[in-house]
Formats: structure tokens, C-alpha cells, sequence
């Protein structure tokens, strides 16, 4: 993974010491609570219901067992013994105090990590897919495309009081697991027929209140340009982007009013001056980035493993979890092995910190001492020998977190909601709950199959409820908590916005809802056709008619 | 007599800004009176007050864009850009246009919402002085210009990026 060098750690230094400069003022009554909040928010510290929530920046999802060491002391020593992982990522604290937030800042630039930019209205952390470097099929290692635009974005003087928030996505992979078209900026790498590597660019996407699909603006640009188109883009969106109302400010709302033909004018306008400029890559700091990312030396080893194979045949629920939990490696004898955190009865994509040293100490043990987060809120060991799988699986067993849900309907995707966020209209974890005791078997669940169920305590959507195939989303009904049911979505390189079903449910009816959906599903489906073929096949009328019928 | 920061210097600041919507009677230019007007009031009265142009410069608010200047930019001493508050963004890349575009050499001012903790952004965006605003203590203010004593990405001071100084 990339390491720091003299110029990143005095930065972060740097960074460190202005903050603990504006907590300071803050605190002495020198700055406003309307100048603080900014301030506070690019470094990551929100003011929540309860209390400050911090969100650490992941860049891109990669951890190494020393940062995830950290993490977790970090949690025994500032907040709960526990932490978050986001949908974008990150790891969040829900009770740090702001007087100590410098310290613990300070401790994570211990390990190269910090908070910057990990909110307000600036650019965001970019994230790419988890199997980035691993999969099989792969275009072009995402990773240290993403390391390269980290650094531009990290303290870009120009663009650090934007309109709104700004998420960037780079996907490498044949199968898009970063949901790359719903973010401001989506990248996707691509080999032009000279075998030159190239970026389609695709922005105004998003979620949130008014959630969009981006739009292609450039197909095939190379990759010298990438920072200077990027910096044209940012700098139209900086000018032109609405400030008069904060839900009117994205890109994407701009990119509609203006159409993205004449928005792709302004920004070749702009590039024009910028285009072959200094901000030009280089192939040198191409292949400086790469270094950091190249594979480990395999072994040579083939797929099929005796003793994995015994154990399989023997132990049903190894079985199970070699089923679902085990994704496909580019190397022979090699997989990658996702931790799913969607055991029933904890909070999905929370973590302790005793569960964040064991995977720390499985990573350093079995899978190059890396780690990811996914965006699905679940860890992934990408580095993995088949021959280890059984010992992982057993060691995994021990501090639960063998779940073998991965990509079944209980691996839902779900925001802290009202529990924690003072954002939220409703409690998302306890409704989560509900559905995942309704269908806590495997073999049900596996019956079902492939499945997205997102879940988010408002319309900010930060449990991407649009693009489940399954998505909820909490409402407020004159003071009430209720929950809005919709169908169809997918964030893959087929992206779909899911659509509403019709009037909203009471907390209780929740898990029978999904379960009347799952079982017209079960009722039509064909051989071994996914939910969301079929609902596409049978339309939402014929869901909405049984759902509500059988309800009147 | 308002202060400014130039140079990283706290210094009078000898130019006189003139509201919007002012009209010329009340403007009275002269040539021993330093004036930052209005681009609008430029627009409008041009001919008049291109008699004084060295003691002209012209200020933007941040939805009113430095290409508005037909002519030359360089042919004002100071172009001022204004923060009506802080945390609008536009005038870190109306600054950089001036510069990157437009090409002005002259003296670049922050006016307005002008505090410590967006100093070293403007700095690098190509800032020359800064309005210390009233009511704001200037102390505070002059210790904010180095924050970061780099930039990763080109900026429009230091137009080569880290990667390009990297050994």
C-alpha cells in the first residue's frame, strides 16, 4: 500500500496544528460556531444527536493491520469500544469529545491516517472497488489512480468551499462494486486498442434527495489529462453550481439544467487553459504510485485443496461460507475472503475493538497484513491462499464473524439513522434487526440468492436505499417514524434507480412486507433467475398489487 | 484608516472602496484619490473614470466574473475580489482566472469575509493583499499565510506539483 514520505507527514503535521489551533479559538470564543463548522467538518468531526461523530478517512478502503490496530485502541481510548464502518469506506466514532479530537488526530498520524476532507464541502475521500489488484479480469489496478487524485484533491486550495459535497469513484474492475456511476465524478479505467490506459468519465451522478445516474462526459480520455480535466470540471461546478439552497447544490443539479452537452463545453472551455499545463501526470509518478501497489509473489499453487475440499464435505457450514464469503482470485490457489459484519443482533458494519485486532491479526497472518473496507460495510482479506481458508474460517468462527450472508439478503447495507444521526427521520439499525431475525437461515437465505437490501434513515440516502433492489427508506409522517419500500434498484455497471412502491409501512409491518416481495419472487421466478431480473421481467405493477392487496 | 495585509505586512491601506450602486457625483474621482469601484460602476461610467486609471481599480462581488473586463486587466493596479462570506468558494477560482487566464500581474485583494482560516488557500490561488476586515483582529489574521508550507496539486504560485519536485 502506499506509504507516506517526508512531504505527506509534514502535511499531516501541518494539518494537526492548524486544527488544534481552530479547536482552540473555538473553544476560547474567538471563532463562531457558524466559522468553526466548517472547519471542524473538513476535519471530520460532525456535531450529532448524542455526540460528535468522527469520521476517519480510509483512503480508498485500505488498511493495514497497523492502522487497524490503531483504530481499535483508538476506540477503547476515545469513544465506546466500538466503530463504524461507512458506506463509503470510512470508519466513524460516535462518541469522541471535541476537546480531545487534536489528540486523536494526532495518534492516528501516528499510522498515516487522518480526517481531512472526510466531510463538508469539499472533496470527499475517493473510493474504488475492494478487490482492486485482485480480481480476476481487471482492467487496470484502480489504486494508484486513486492515491494520485487523493493527493490532488488533499488541500486543493481552490476547490475547498464548494457549493456542496464532492464524492469521486474509480473502478478498474469488471464488476463495479464502487457504484461508480452515483458519485459526482465516476471513472471508469479502460485500454484503448494500443493497450493506453484511459479514463471514462461519467459525473452529475449522486444520491441523496434527488438521486441520479452520471452521465458519460468524456469517453476515453488518457491518462496524462486526468488532473487537469478534473480541475476544469471542479472549477465550473465551483462557479456555477447553486449556493442559494443546499438541496439544489450538487453537480448533478447543475448538470441537468444545463444538459451535459453544454456542461462538457464549459469544461473544455476551461480545460483549454489548463490542458497540458505543470498539473500534466507524468509517467514517472504513474509508475511511483504503482510501486506501492504491486502483488505480492505468489506461490504456486492450484485452486482445487485437498484438505479444503475434506473439510467442505464435512463441515456443512465451512461449506456455506466458502459459498458465499469467497470471491474469485486473478492468481491460481489464491481467493479473497470477504468478513461479512451482518450477524444478526449487531448493528450492521459495526465493529469492536477486540474484533478489529483479530482481523488485524488474520490480515498480518494470511493475507499481507491488508485489509478493505467495502462499501457494503463489510472487511475483505484480498490476498488469501485456498490452503489457509479452513483455519480462517475456523479463527473467524471464534469471534463471530463467520456470518456466511455475504451478498444474501441479510448482508443489508444500513446508516447509522436515528439511533445515532441527528439527520435521520427514523431508526434504521433496530428495523434492520427486524428484517435480518425474520430470515436468520442460510439455507432460506441462499434459496433466495443474490440480493440488495439498503436501508437509510432519510432522504440523504447514506444506505444508498435508491440503488438496492430492495430499498427502504425512513419518513417522517406528522411526528411519526414510517418507511418508504421501493424496488428495482442496482448500483453495478448497470446502474438502476429503484422505484417507489407505493404508500409507506409502520415499523412492525416492515418485515412482512419483505417478505410477501421475497415470496411473489420465489412464486415467479424462472429456473435460476436473480431477484432483480425477475422484477424487471414482471414489473413493479404486480408487486405493488400483492403487496397492498393482501394488506387491505 | 482600514488595514491590509501585503507582503505579509500590516500596512494602510490607501484605497478608498466604493459601495455598489454608488453613483458617479458621489464617487468624485480625482487624481489623488485612490478608488476601488464596482466592476458595474466601470462598466457604466468608463469613459469618465478611465480619465484617472491609475487611480482606478475595479472590485467583483463573487457571482460577477473577471472576464467582464473587456480590456486589459493589466491596465489596473489592483482587482479586488470579494468573500461576502466565507465559506463562498467562487472567488478562490475567480482568482485563479485572473492570474491563469486573464494573466494580471497587478495587485490581487481578498476583500470582505477575510479570515485566518482560508488565508493560505487564498495565498496560493494567486491572492497578492487582503482587507483585514473591521471588527477583525489583524494579529490573528497575519499569522494564517503559512499554514502549509506546500501544495500537493499546481496552484497558481507554485505551478509545478508535488509529483514534479518529488526526487
Amino acid at each position: 500500500m502506499y506509504i507516506y514520505d517526508d512531504y505527506d507527514h509534514q502535511m499531516l503535521e501541518e494539518r494537526i496544528t492548524q486544527y488544534r489551533d481552530q479547536t482552540h479559538r473555538y473553544l476560547a470564543g474567538d471563532l463562531s460556531d457558524e466559522q468553526f463548522l466548517p472547519l471542524r467538518l473538513q476535519n471530520g468531526l460532525y456535531i450529532q444527536r448524542l455526540a460528535p461523530m468522527l469520521r476517519v478517512a480510509v483512503p480508498y478502503g485500505l488498511l493495514s493491520s497497523t492502522q487497524l490496530r490503531k483504530l481499535a485502541s483508538i476506540t477503547r481510548d476515545y469513544d465506546k469500544g466500538y466503530a463504524h464502518l461507512s458506506t463509503r469506506q470510512n470508519i466513524q466514532y460516535n462518541w469522541p469529545e471535541l476537546e480531545q479530537t487534536p489528540d486523536l488526530l494526532a495518534e492516528l498520524a501516528e499510522v498515516s491516517m487522518h480526517a481531512i476532507q472526510t466531510s463538508g464541502n469539499c472533496i470527499r475521500n475517493t473510493t474504488t472497488d475492494q478487490f482492486a489488484g485482485s480480481a480476476p479480469n481487471e482492467i487496470e489496478d484502480s489504486r494508484p489512480w486513486c492515491v494520485i487524485i487523493r493527493q490532488w484533491s488533499t488541500f486543493h486550495p481552490e476547490f475547498a468551499y464548494l457549493p456542496r459535497k464532492f464524492k469521486i469513484a474509480v473502478c478498474g474492475t469488471e464488476i463495479d462494486q464502487a457504484a461508480t456511476q452515483l458519485h459526482d465524478i465516476g471513472l471508469y479505467l479502460q485500454k484503448n486498442e494500443k493497450g493506453e490506459v484511459g479514463f471514462k468519465v461519467l459525473v452529475g451522478g449522486g444520491l441523496g434527495r434527488t438521486p441520479v445516474i452520471g452521465k458519460v462526459i468524456y469517453e476515453f480520455l488518457p491518462w496524462q489529462h486526468l488532473l487537469t480535466y478534473l480541475d476544469a470540471i471542479m472549477r465550473v461546478y465551483n462557479l456555477e453550481g447553486r449556493r442559494d439552497n443546499k438541496y439544489k447544490a450538487r453537480i448533478k443539479i447543475l448538470v441537468k439544467a444545463l444538459g451535459v452537452d453544454v456542461f462538457r463545453e464549459k469544461v473544455e472551455a476551461q480545460w483549454q487553459f489548463g490542458k497540458d499545463s505543470q498539473a500534466t501526470l507524468t509517467e514517472a509518478e504513474v509508475n511511483r504510485c504503482k510501486s506501492f501497489f504491486t502483488s505480492p509473489e505468489y506461490e504456486s499453487l492450484q485452486d482445487e485443496d485437498e484438505a479444503v475440499t475434506t473439510a467442505s464435505n464435512s463441515d456443512l457450514l465451512f461449506n456455506n461460507w466458502l459459498d458465499r464469503n469467497v470471491s474469485a482470485h486473478k492468481q491460481s490457489g489464491y481467493s479473497i475472503v470477504t468478513i461479512c459484519l451482518k450477524g444478526t443482533g449487531a448493528a450492521p458494519g459495526d465493529i469492536t475493538d477486540r474484533q478489529m485486532e483479530f482481523v488485524a491479526d488474520l490480515a498480518e497472518r494470511y493475507s499481507q497484513s491488508e485489509l478493505r473496507i467495502t462499501h457494503e460495510q463489510n472487511l475483505t482479506l484480498a490476498e488469501v491462499r485456498i490452503k489457509d481458508l479452513y483455519e480462517i474460517y475456523k479463527a473467524c468462527k471464534t469471534e463471530s464473524l463467520a456470518t456466511p450472508y455475504l451478498g444474501l439478503l441479510n448482508d443489508l447495507v444500513c446508516c447509522p439513522g436515528g439511533d445515532f444521526c441527528s439527520l435521520a427521520n427514523a431508526k434504521s439499525i433496530p428495523i434492520a434487526e427486524a428484517i435480518q431475525r425474520r430470515f436468520d437461515d442460510f439455507d432460506r437465505l441462499n434459496e433466495i440468492g443474490d440480493i440488495t437490501l439498503n436501508m437509510s434513515g432519510c432522504m440523504n440516502a447514506c444506505g444508498h436505499h435508491h440503488v438496492g433492489n430492495i430499498g427502504i427508506i425512513g419518513v417522517d409522517k406528522k411526528g411519526a417514524e414510517f418507511y418508504q419500500v421501493a424496488l428495482g434498484g442496482d448500483a453495478g455497471r448497470e446502474a438502476k434507480l429503484a422505484k417507489i412502491l407505493g404508500p409507506s409501512f409502520s415499523q412492525e409491518e416492515i418485515p412482512d412486507v419483505i417478505e410477501k416481495i421475497i415470496q411473489i419472487y420465489l412464486d415467479e421466478r424462472q429456473s435460476d433467475e436473480k431477484f432483480i431480473d425477475a422484477f424487471y421481467r414482471l414489473g413493479i405493477d404486480l408487486f405493488k398489487e400483492r403487496v397492498y392487496a393482501e394488506a387491505d | 484608516m482600514p488595514k491590509l495585509i501585503k507582503d505579509g505586512a500590516l500596512i494602510d491601506d490607501s484605497w478608498r472602496l466604493i459601495e455598489k450602486e454608488t453613483s458617479l457625483e458621489e464617487i468624485k474621482p480625482s487624481s489623488d484619490n485612490k478608488l476601488l469601484v464596482p466592476i458595474t460602476v466601470w462598466l457604466e461610467n468608463k469613459e469618465v473614470l478611465s480619465q484617472h486609471k491609475d487611480n482606478i481599480g475595479i472590485w467583483f462581488d463573487s457571482d460577477e466574473s473577471p472576464t467582464l473586463l473587456e480590456e486589459d486587466a493589466n491596465s489596473f493596479p489592483v482587482i479586488a475580489l470579494n468573500f461576502p462570506v466565507f465559506r463562498d468558494g467562487r472567488a478562490f477560482s475567480y482568482a485563479a482566472i485572473l492570474r491563469q487566464q486573464l494573466n494580471y500581474t497587478g495587485d490581487m485583494r481578498a476583500i470582505g469575509d477575510v479570515q485566518k482560516d482560508q488565508a493560505s488557500y487564498m495565498l496560493s490561488c494567486g491572492f497578492s493583499s487582503f482587507l483585514v476586515p473591521e471588527n477583525s483582529n489583524a494579529e490573528v489574521l497575519l499569522t494564517g499565510f503559512e499554514d502549509f508550507s506546500e501544495n500537493y496539486q499546481s496552484t497558481v504560485t507554485k505551478p509545478a506539483p508535488i509529483f514534479r519536485r518529488r526526487s
